[in-house]
């Protein structure tokens, strides 16, 4: 009962927290994003043991394809991107909104499609290779789009303003990534304690024996990654309109930002835990809006450094400490069996 | 893609240009050759995968920029002086960060030296702008076939001293009791340690040396290309795409994939604009990736 | 000998240019117990290798009930029914021992559907019973990372009962195992061939162990088949004797 009471407090806090702290909403939308991307690197990086580098290829993915869908419902792309956004982009309410709308859900269903394609390429790679085949996958995906002129090329593309009050989509937004985020959380708690989140497990601690014992590993794996690409091109549909502004190296593949900080989270929460995800984003943006303020100029070195310092020092991450301190609290017991005493093969272990 | 297919038939009507291509793409792939070398070396011995290693080579080149145009010494000195510059930054970084990830997952070391990346990166981007840099030597070129190659000499020591080096190196690993003792323990780092054989110090050893044979690539660089403080990445890519497309252990496929590589980079640079050189070095190592994968898959094995 | 479920004919395969198997045949009868012995180094465990598809033969052909599998990936051969455990134990170390059955479901009949369900009450029964039969009932809720190196083999052995095989391969089941509790490893194994019906094709160097279970054994000796026959007749085989004590 107390769990529950903790899940309606934390809730309470997450719609409470832009009226409390109104000039922190734009910030306070990035750390549900961190905790979106962070959630979902997990599925792949901490629950099935595929560390990828490249899972911001999925949010620059559903950035693009959103703004070029609600883009094309009103305008003639090319002609919009060539004028890169200037004057001709009067759109209505109805427009933006529909815009958002199906542009997102293309975003999903296109990143979800890649990413399965992608891991019938990719996914007989493994450990390191693996890492290196997504962050390649990432920069080329930059690359190519930041040459590609239909999509305005380096400059990006520009979208529509939020149809209403500054202030009302400042609002609008925080909510729209406070649902996803709390979506995703409760999804991914369903999803790890059915069959799936089993098999997966499987996979992290002994590929070869997943395989030996008869598991569809690859279909595993495809399924994952494709859910998490799903989520992650939903996440970079809305921060292209939350933008307005974005261009391709630095916004929408910025493979050495957000790419590495969801890494950089989910380590430092703790890998493979449905709360450790959700820790280490928090933990970690609380970190990074402090380097901003205090490390003038030098704030990318600090933060290089603590990616280092979290790698090397703190790997296994908030909830593997406590997982090692506390292991009963992860449901690591002996337990008799009801009524009987203990079996000859405990009564020889004992003796050995 | 009019302008794709004229630059092939250009290719097609002046066979010589063709020839120009492969001399630039020889140039640039001895300076691969050397990093992917040292990338080669470490991953090897204490299997450590090195996403630094083209920062390193940027580094060097900054050192050895900062030496000619702050104290005016000789370009060519900034060889040597960036080897030992970047020897003393490989050290301090073995000692604090890969000394500890070196028994870990690859992983881990992955993200360690990206994340050394990205402070290397930045700093370098503080200290000396984000603007390119180069040093110019004042050599003449020469040209063959009515001026259509051509083969700047500074071009031409640069790939000179990068052969050189190279050859330095390996006949040292072959030759000395160092050099045996940094192959011994790739072989089997716990047997070379019942033999007495200092590993920590041997990967001391080979860090620093793998950081300074890049700092002494990227003072080649700066004397015939540009450098910045992100061109990093582009070079630690490029190893991975040689070493991966090698395989581990067999310098002249390493050889062989550098001046590979820097070849179809030019044309594919030619061909497409130079705008897409970073991306064809990137495809070019999911290309090698899947290609290793598909052999793989036919020996029911995996790529790991 | 009833119908072999298992047919080797003809495998050859070898590392760089040493001949781990040579031109090896070898029939495992349905429902019995069939032995695998030689010396270290003899092959036995590449054999295996080769027929649950770990690598690829260089000739001849595995076929199991009757279907040709030496070209197919080991997941597609493990979810025919034939699966193996490893002479190094491989469980998955950071769950539970329930957890490590729980996943052992057999997933041949697997939907897209089902990959979403929660386990069944009669799955954790079933776990259950099989830790019990195995005797690690109590440490059921521990990591099985944690496990000594002979729990860990009962517990792979567990795990593959779970998956309800036809066939089960077992690489040196007693290896590293406390010599009071192989007796009851012996029994189990013999249950699970009689009661679960599950043949069994073993790796064995305890020759009191596989001379006392095994109906049928082959003996491999420098890649090739030396000799086969019952127990009785391989104990007093000449042939045998040499290659054990090394007088080839």
């Amino acid at each position: 009962m107390n769990k529950t009471l903790l899940y309606i407090a934390l809730l309470i806090i997450s719609i409470a927290l832009p009226f409390v702290f109104p000039n922190y909403t734009i910030s306070l939308t990035a750390m549900w994003l961190l905790i979106i991307v962070s959630l979902t690197w997990d599925m792949t990086g901490g629950q099935m043991g595929y560390n990828s580098l490249g899972n911001i290829f999925f949010y620059g993915t559903g950035m693009y394809v959103a703004a070029i869908t609600g883009i094309s419902m009103v305008y003639d792309v090319g002609q919009y991107t060539s004028a890169a956004g200037g004057g001709i982009n009067n759109f209505t309410a109805t427009q933006y909104f529909s815009g958002l709308g199906i542009g997102a859900v293309a975003a999903g269903i296109f990143c979800a499609i890649s990413a399965v394609i992608l891991g019938y390429l990719l996914f007989g790679l493994r450990g390191p290779y693996f890492a290196i085949g997504t962050l390649g996958v990432a920069i080329a995906a930059g690359e190519l789009v930041s040459n590609w002129e239909w999509v305005g090329g380096g400059q990006g593309v520009s979208l529509p303003v939020y149809p209403g009050d500054l202030d009302e989509g400042k609002f609008f937004f925080y909510y729209l990534f406070c649902t996803l985020g709390i979506a995703t959380f409760i999804f991914l708690k369903w999803l790890y304690s059915t069959r799936f989140g089993a098999a997966i497990n499987a996979i992290r601690d002994d590929e070869e024996k997943a395989e030996a014992m008869g598991i569809h590993t690859l279909r595993y794996k495809l399924v994952t990654w494709s859910i998490a690409a799903f989520i992650v091109g939903l996440a970079g549909a809305f921060s292209g309109y939350q933008l307005i502004q974005f261009e391709p190296l630095e916004t929408a593949y910025q493979t050495i930002n957000l790419g590495i900080f969801m890494v950089v989270c989910v380590l430092l929460g703790g890998k493979g835990t449905l709360w450790g995800p959700v820790i280490g984003a928090i933990l970690f943006h609380v970190l990074k809006e402090v380097t901003w303020t205090y490390f003038l100029g030098w704030q990318w070195v600090a933060l290089g450094a603590l990616i280092v310092v979290t790698v090397v020092y703190f790997q296994d991450g908030l909830m593997g400490w406590l997982k090692h301190v506390r292991p009963e609290w992860f449901g690591e017991r002996v337990e008799q069996k009801p009524g009987s005493k203990p079996s000859s093969a405990s009564q020889a272990e004992a003796a050995q | 893609m009019d302008q794709i297919l004229g630059n092939i038939s250009l290719l097609i009507q002046f066979p010589v240009v063709n020839i120009n291509i492969v001399l630039q793409g020889v140039l640039i792939g001895a300076i691969f050759v050397l990093a992917a070398y040292g990338l080669a070396l470490v991953w090897g011995v204490m299997n450590v995968k090195n996403l630094a290693q083209g920062d390193f080579v940027i580094a060097g080149g900054y050192a050895s920029w900062w030496f000619n145009t702050n104290l005016g010494l000789p370009a060519l000195l900034g060889i040597p002086l960036a080897f030992a510059i970047l020897w003393g930054i490989g050290w301090v970084i073995y000692k604090l960060v890969i000394r500890r990830v070196i028994e870990r997952d690859l992983f881990t070391s992955l993200l360690a030296t990206f994340g050394v990346g990205i402070v290397m990166a930045q700093s370098m981007n503080l200290l000396f702008s984000a603007d390119t840099q180069s040093l110019r030597l004042d050599y003449d070129s020469l040209d063959f076939f009515d001026n259509l190659v051509n083969l700047p000499i500074a071009k031409l020591v640069g790939a000179i001293t990068a052969v050189s080096l190279a050859i330095a190196v390996i006949v040292f690993m072959k030759r000395s009791r160092m050099g045996q003792a940094i192959r011994a323990t790739a072989q089997d780092a716990r047997a070379a340690r019942v033999m007495g054989i200092d590993t920590e110090k041997v990967y001391a050893f080979t860090f620093s040396l793998n950081a300074a044979i890049c700092g002494a690539a990227g003072a080649i660089i700066v004397l015939v290309w540009e450098i910045q403080p992100f061109f990093g990445m582009g070079y630690s890519i490029r190893s991975f795409v040689i070493v991966t497309a090698a395989g581990l252990g067999n310098l002249p496929g390493v050889i062989a994939a550098g001046f590979g590589i820097g070849i179809l980079e030019q044309f594919g640079a030619h061909i497409f604009g130079i705008s897409y050189q970073q991306a064809i070095a990137v495809l070019l190592l999911l290309m090698v990736l899947i290609y290793r994968l598909a052999q793989q898959r036919r020996n029911r094995q995996v790529l790991q | 000998m009833s119908k072999p479920i298992i047919e080797v004919t003809g495998v050859s395969k070898s590392y760089g240019g040493v001949h781990a198997n040579k031109d090896v045949s070898l029939k495992v009868a349905d429902g019995g117990i069939t032995g695998l012995i030689g010396p270290n180094g003899s092959g036995k465990t590449t054999l295996f290798n080769s027929i649950v598809g770990y690598h690829p033969i260089d000739c001849g052909s595995v076929k199991f009930q009757g279907k040709e599998i030496s070209k197919l990936q080991v997941p597609q051969i493990a979810r025919l029914g034939l699966l193996r455990t490893f002479q190094q134990t491989r469980i998955y170390g950071e769950m539970n021992c329930v957890e490590n059955m729980l996943i052992s479901i057999p997933h041949r009949k697997m939907s897209y559907k089902d990959m979403f369900k929660h386990n069944s009450k009669i799955d954790y029964e079933k776990a259950d019973r099989l830790l019990d039969f195995v005797g690690l009932y109590e440490k059921r809720y521990l990591r099985a990372g944690s496990l000594s190196f002979g729990q860990q083999k009962l517990l792979e052995f567990a795990m593959a009962l779970t998956n309800e095989p036809t066939v089960l391969m077992l690489d040196e089941p007693t290896a590293g195992i406390n010599p009071t509790l192989i007796n009851g490893l012996i029994d189990r194994l013999q249950l699970a061939n009689s009661e679960f019906g599950i043949t069994l094709f073993i790796i064995e160097h305890n020759m009191r162990v596989i001379m006392n279970m095994a109906d049928h054994i082959y003996c491999l000796a420098h890649g090739e088949m030396l000799a086969s026959g019952p127990p009785s007749e391989i104990q007093n085989d000449q042939r045998v004797i040499d290659a054990y004590l090394g007088a080839h």
